[in-house]
């Protein structure tokens, strides 16, 4: 049996240099981590599909009668199309949360203080954990595009990959708030009931529903302001073609870009500094 | 550098808040010997070890692995390190196997190394039936035993093993003791931290005890043991409600206070060996206290926690009316010396 303290191949103090290549392959490292856990809860992977889903059909044939009254959503000819442009973006922010229930989780488990413990870039762990979250946001989309097709979801085809993009990318910039709400709670119980106080009204008052404009007017600034309407506007007008495009589109970006740009650092120098 | 120690802590110190987890200590270690960090609960040995590892940043005081400072040189001491323990933790969700891959990878191993690597380990500590089952599966002797294994991955200059049988089933903490002992043998660097004397003992070349974020004494376990200054005495007496009773007999004849140790057992330090006995004997009779045992023995790494602190070491500090301050730790720590 070899000596665990021989000298070849041995810890060696050198200066690790973590070039964007290291940080990239350490991210890609902790992806696969999470998208296994994701593979190997088989229960919660179904749960967690069936959920949006759910939504779907519970929105669609108990509201969809009475809403398609309304002439802002009559003009897309079913609740159908105007709903499931909308419902891709609650499922990424409900999906998003799941970064903040992981990370708390692994925090309490010790398993933070291991990856912190390692040369590894300092990024890679939230990097890892919310591209899994991407990856898993675009699955359920797409599973739900699929439902949607055969309830009668009539979208644009190439509208339908630019508004699933939108909204995937969205949702990637919203784990990041997640993240740093996952390292800032003390269990992943915590994360949740935390997490869920954020989503809940962001995606309630919102356009992903109804229409702003049937709200009182005090939730209607609310909501016109709101970046889960911006996205589901966009997402919306996209794969409908019906309805303006360009101005949703942008605050989309600019949402997606600002919350990137404030919540990856204050992330990254949390996880940092940790203690 | 060749002659620096593997690990130097000066006057380290870390506060949470009100609570002075770290109020100062020193620690030396050096290459090829193991360091026992024992202490009760909450006595700074996790702190001390988290700032080691690069995991906390200490209030003030210095700490260097091999010459690399913990504060300023981080990612070099992560280089050299390994953790295990109740510090960190395996995957419950991956395979063993993946377990050890993942680190491999995440120390930037070649592939072909990783994998080799992993095999090795998984061997060595006997765990390559489990390799491919979900550490969920896994009893808690094997998940410390895969922990052990990934802190290894990187063949670290340095070992930090925190607690690493706490909660662990006697037979399984004899496994593990015996998978650490071969490390040791092998002239693997070590720090341990335990609050099991007895792993100290078996472990640790050198010892140092901490209690309230300071080091109370320190030696190797021989010298910790004549440092008490002499034998035990200890009663054991047949009711339960005589052992305050009996302390207080012994308290008489000792050198020191008598501590009750448990329900039935008082003991005290004594000088004078046969003739101690004795006089407890005779004191013990005047009483007319019903005893199953009165035995004289040397101190065991128990008795010489009793004896700095004034109570026993998986006792909470609250529970015991002497404070450990009041018998001035530093001036023990001078006569140890």
């Amino acid at each position: 049996m070899t000596a665990v303290t021989a000298d070849s191949g041995a810890a060696t103090g050198r200066a690790p240099r973590i070039t964007i290549g290291t940080a990239l392959s350490d991210a890609a490292t902790i992806t696969r981590r999470y998208l296994t856990h994701i593979v190997r809860q088989p229960r919660l992977l179904v749960f967690s599909t069936i959920q949006p889903v759910m939504f779907v059909l519970l929105f669609v044939y108990v509201f969809g009668g009475a809403l398609l009254q309304d002439p802002s959503i009559a003009q897309y000819g079913s609740y159908k199309n105007f709903l499931l442009p909308g419902i891709f973006v609650q499922t990424v922010a409900f999906g998003a949360t799941q970064t903040a229930i992981a990370l708390a989780e692994d925090l309490n488990k010790g398993v933070i203080d291991r990856f912190r413990s390692l040369p590894m870039a300092r990024s890679a762990v939230l990097v890892g954990r919310t591209s899994a979250d991407l990856v898993r946001g675009f699955a359920v989309v797409i599973i739900m595009t699929v439902v949607g097709l055969i309830i009668g979801f009539r979208p644009q085809f190439f509208g339908l990959l630019a508004a699933i993009a939108v909204v995937v990318i969205f949702g990637f910039a919203m784990s990041w708030i997640y993240a740093v709400v996952g390292l800032s709670v003390p269990t992943s119980e915590t994360a949740q009931a935390a997490s869920f106080v954020v989503t809940f009204p962001l995606v309630f008052a919102s356009a992903v529903f109804i229409p702003p404009s049937t709200m009182p007017s005090w939730l209607q600034v609310f909501a016109e302001n709101n970046p889960i309407t911006h996205v589901a506007e966009a997402s919306r007008a996209l794969a409908t073609g019906i309805g303006a495009v360009q101005g949703p589109l942008l605050w989309s970006l600019a949402w997606t870009v600002g919350l990137l740009v404030v919540f990856v650092p204050l992330a990254v120098n949390r996880y940092r500094k940790m203690t | 550098m060749a002659d620096s120690p593997a690990v130097q802590v000066e006057g380290l110190t870390k506060s949470f808040g009100e609570t002075r987890a770290l109020a100062g200590i020193d620690l030396q270690i050096r290459e090829g010997t193991v360091l026992g960090l024992l202490g009760p609960n909450g006595a700074g040995k996790t702190t001390a070890v988290r700032v080691l590892a690069t995991l906390l940043q200490p209030d003030g005081g210095h700490a260097e692995v091999f010459g690399y400072d913990v504060v300023r040189e981080p990612a070099e001491v992560r280089t050299l390190i390994g953790l295990a323990g109740q510090n960190a933790a395996v995957d419950e969700l991956l395979t063993g196997r993946e377990n050890l891959r993942m680190v491999g990878r995440l120390y930037h191993m070649p592939e072909p190394s990783v994998r080799s690597r992993s095999e090795e380990l998984l061997e060595r500590f006997e765990l390559v039936d489990a390799a491919d089952r979900p550490v969920r599966t896994y009893s808690g002797g094997m998940r410390r035993r895969l922990d052990l294994a990934a802190s290894l991955l990187n063949r670290p200059r340095i070992l930090y093993l925190d607690e690493p049988t706490t909660g662990l089933d006697p037979r399984s903490r004899l496994d593990v003791w015996q998978m650490i002992r071969a490390l040791v043998n092998e002239g693997t660097t070590l720090l341990l931290t335990t609050q099991y004397l007895e792993e100290a003992d078996r472990l640790a070349d050198q010892i140092s005890v901490i209690d309230h974020g300071r080091v109370i004494a320190e030696g190797t376990a021989d010298e910790l043991k004549s440092s008490t200054g002499g034998q035990v005495v200890e009663v054991r007496v047949t009711n339960a409600a005589d052992v305050d009773r009996a302390a207080r007999v012994l308290s008489g004849i000792g050198e020191a206070e008598a501590i009750r140790t448990s329900e039935h057992v008082a003991t005290v330090i004594a000088e004078h060996g046969v003739a101690s006995v004795a006089d407890a004997a005779e004191a013990l009779r005047r009483e007319q206290l019903d005893v199953t045992d009165l035995a004289l023995r040397r101190p065991t790494l128990d008795d010489v926690f009793l004896d700095l602190t004034g109570r026993a070491v998986d006792q909470e500090p609250s529970s015991n009316g002497a404070a450990p301050d009041d018998r001035a730790p530093d001036a023990r720590r001078e006569a140890m010396r």
